[in-house]
This record gives structure tokens, C-alpha cells and sequence, in this order.
């Protein structure tokens, strides 16, 4: 979906994630979960909602594994948020949107 | 206050859609909330699925979710990505609350929530859960090449999980209460012949250790009270599931265990133009095409109360006339 979520990948996370100026919320996904399919359109709101605070990513863990596992994703979705190159928070697994806002409240 | 439409369906399942189907064609221009997060049902959870008829070579239960949705849509279900947090279904003129507070009211709800996994409810259960404890195996996986790992329960679920995990895994062990599965044949036959599948008959998961990630289990033997440990990274949970019923404590007739109560053969449940169809009323069955039957007859049921009710509306005119 080309919507206002950006796909990362292995060798972009660095410059777009860890290097963002903003937070930026990454979505490990992968086409074959089906819980990632049911979150995204929550996240592709949360993106167009908050896009002045908060970047939204997604990252494909079948073609970007080694970014999964330097970040221990053993579960999808985990929703992980980068702040100045440091993951300070996880979430794992779709949640309703109101749920994830209450989760993700101090970056917005 | 939004006009008062014919039927609002809860759910989003084989069941829900099916019921959004029949509605539809039968021009009841059903509402149907799909579900935040839930919108598909079970099947999104899903690979492979081979028992539904019509797919002779199978289908992926995405997929098969997609088609309904999209067969439902095109004869005009209005489909709502939304969660409700609050029903009234006592009166002629039911409401039913989205996750903003709108309200929308209709003659007719059909409730097809469907269930929800049950958990282990031991300590470390939620902590590690995302750590190494997962309810779905086709979405974690992938990310236990070469490890060991578990799926406790005896059914459908837990086997078709160890052999699809079993591609992945170095070993899979099923953890099972009894010394005997309530899986079908078909599904036993193809675990027993895998040879990265074991089974811990008579088990159950006492423990779960690890920090920050899992590492083991503590098993206890449920004849003699042993206990034992089993190292493993990964446990998938597939111990069945609970209805989906809490919205509707109060207002409907749930049985001891929580399902909603209809009178069966029908769908309709002690409230007058409330309907109820697929696992959240089925106890036994649990089939994608067992609920997409009764979400069939829930629509029926239901254009028949509201048919019922606008002959009713007719008749004084028709005794002024005479």
C-alpha cells in the first residue's frame, strides 16, 4: 500500500531510522502474517494523523533479516520506536488503534 | 442520531461475512463491523486451507477471508474496520457503539464475534509472550530455524502449528494433557509421520523460565505429578478458545461456558431480532465452513424477523382500510 508509511530495508535503516531526526515507529512485517495485515491499516492512519511528530516505517523481515535479528524480532508485528538511534519502545503484536495511541502517547 | 438501519453485523469471520453476503443480496444494506485489529477472523491466523469446499487445491486463509469480504462488499455491505465497545439490544430499535462513541441503531444485530485464544495463565506467560511464547505460528515461525521449541494442546490447531513449525524448527514437541488427540485423522496421521515432531503425552506446562527471552518449560506429569524440564526457545499456545461473548453479558443468555445460548436449529437468541452465528455459539464444530452455515442462517433468520415486523407495521393500516 503506498500510503504514508515508507519501506525500509537492511541497508536504509541506519539513514532512516537510527539517524531520523524525528521518532520513527518501524513495523516488522512480513507478507505471509496475517495479524500484520490487519494492523497496517491502523498504522497507515497513525502515519497520516501524526506525521508531523512521528515517522512510520515498515520493514519486511524476510527480505531485511539481519535488522530483525540485531533487534531480537522474534514475533510479528513487533512495533518498535527509534528515538536518536535508540529502540525505547516495543510493542508486540496488532492492537486496536486506540490501544496502540495510548501506547505510543509520549511520542505524539 | 444516524437513521435506524435494517441489520448491523458484529464480526468479521467466515460467519460475519457470510451473514453480510446473504444480507446484502437480500438488499438489508448490512452494516458490518469488521473488528480494529480482528477483521478476517481465525483464518487470517492461517496457511493452508484445505477442508473448505470449493478450493479443491486448497487456499490460503487470507485469501479466503479476502474473497468473502470482497463477495460481501460487491452486492453492497457497508464494511467497517472498527471495533464496538458497547451494544443496548434489549429494545424494538437496538444500538450499537463504535470505538469513537458513534451510535448506530437497527432492528435486527446478528452477533458473529467469534472466540479468542486461551492462555496458559501462568506467571511469565504475558512477559515472554512476543519473547519466545506466541499464539500464531505462521506469523513467529519463521524466526525459529534450527531451534527447539513446543506447541502445547491435543487439536487441530496445535498439530496443523508443530507441522507447519516443523518446516522450520530442529525439533518440535507437542505437549498434551491426555495420551490421546482430539485432532482429526488426517492431521494426527501427518504429525505422527513427521520426524521432527515428538509428543509429551500426559503433560502439562507448570512453568515458563526465561529472561529476557524463554529458555524452558517445567513439565508436570498428569498421572504421577512429576515434574521435568524441557529447553526450548520457542512455545506456541494452541489450547483452544473462549467466545467472545463479554460485550453481551446481561443482555443475551450465555451458557456455563460462555457462549451465547440460541435456539437451536434456528440463530436466534433470547432477545427478540438478535441473531448469533459461528464460534461464538458453537461449542463443537468450529469450522470455517460450520460458521460461514450458521452465519447463512443467521441472515435468513433475520430477514425473516424483519419482514415479520414490517407485516406487522402493515396490518393496522390494512384494518382501517376495511
Amino acid at each position: 500500500m503506498a500510503g504514508a508509511t515508507k519501506e525500509v530495508t537492511d541497508a536504509t535503516f541506519d539513514a532512516e531510522v537510527l539517524k531520523s531526526d524525528k521518532p520513527v515507529l518501524v513495523d516488522f512485517w512480513a507478507t505471509w502474517c496475517g495479524p500484520c495485515r490487519q494492523v497496517a491499516p491502523v498504522l497507515e492512519d497513525i502515519a497520516a494523523e501524526h506525521a508531523d511528530k512521528l515517522t512510520v516505517v515498515k520493514l519486511d523481515v524476510d527480505a531485511n533479516q539481519e535488522t530483525a535479528a540485531a533487534y531480537n524480532v522474534i514475533s510479528i508485528p513487533t512495533l518498535n520506536v527509534y528515538k536518536g538511534g535508540e529502540l525505547v519502545k516495543t510493542i508486540t503484536g496488532a492492537r486496536p488503534k486506540a490501544a496502540l495511541l495510548r501506547e505510543l502517547a509520549e511520542y505524539l | 442520531m444516524s437513521d435506524v438501519r435494517n441489520v448491523i453485523i458484529i464480526g468479521s469471520g467466515p460467519s460475519g461475512y457470510t451473514a453480510a453476503l446473504y444480507t446484502a443480496r437480500a438488499s438489508l444494506k448490512p452494516l458490518v463491523f469488521e473488528g480494529a485489529v480482528t477483521a478476517g477472523g481465525a483464518l487470517m491466523n492461517t496457511t493452508e486451507v484445505e477442508n473448505f469446499p470449493g478450493y479443491r487445491d486448497g487456499i490460503m486463509g487470507p485469501e479466503l477471508m479476502d474473497n468473502m469480504r470482497a463477495q460481501a462488499e460487491r452486492f453492497g455491505a457497508e464494511l467497517v474496520p472498527d471495533d464496538v465497545i458497547a451494544v443496548d439490544l434489549t429494545g424494538d430499535i437496538k444500538t450499537v457503539t463504535d470505538s469513537e462513541g458513534t451510535v448506530h441503531r437497527a432492528r435486527a444485530v446478528i452477533v458473529a464475534t467469534g472466540s479468542q485464544h486461551r492462555k496458559l495463565d501462568l506467571p511469565n506467560e504475558d512477559k515472554l509472550s512476543g519473547r519466545g511464547v506466541s499464539w500464531c505460528a505462521t506469523c513467529d515461525g519463521f524466526f525459529f530455524r534450527d531451534q527447539d521449541i513446543a506447541v502445547v494442546g491435543g487439536g487441530d490447531t496445535a498439530l496443523e502449528e508443530a507441522t507447519f513449525l516443523s518446516r522450520f524448527a530442529k525439533s518440535v514437541t507437542v505437549i498434551h494433557r491426555r495420551n490421546s488427540l482430539r485432532a482429526s485423522k488426517a492431521m494426527q496421521e501427518r504429525a505422527f509421520a513427521d520426524p521432527k515432531i515428538t509428543f509429551a503425552w500426559d503433560s502439562a506446562v507448570e512453568e515458563i523460565h526465561g529472561d529476557p527471552k524463554l529458555s524452558g518449560l517445567t513439565l508436570r506429569d498428569t498421572n504421577t505429578g512429576d515434574l521435568r524440564e524441557l529447553p526450548v526457545t520457542g512455545l506456541f499456545i494452541a489450547i483452544g478458545h473462549d467466545p467472545r461473548t463479554e460485550l453481551f453479558k446481561g443482555q443475551l443468555e450465555l451458557d456455563a461456558e460462555g457462549y451465547l445460548k440460541v435456539e437451536a436449529p434456528s440463530t436466534r437468541t433470547n432477545v427478540p431480532g438478535v441473531f448469533a452465528a459461528g464460534d461464538v455459539v458453537d461449542h463443537t464444530y468450529r469450522q470455517a465452513i460450520t460458521a460461514a452455515g450458521t452465519g447463512c442462517s443467521a441472515a435468513l433468520d433475520a430477514e425473516r424477523y424483519l419482514a415479520a415486523l414490517s407485516d406487522a407495521d402493515e396490518a393496522p393500516a390494512a384494518v382501517v382500510a376495511v
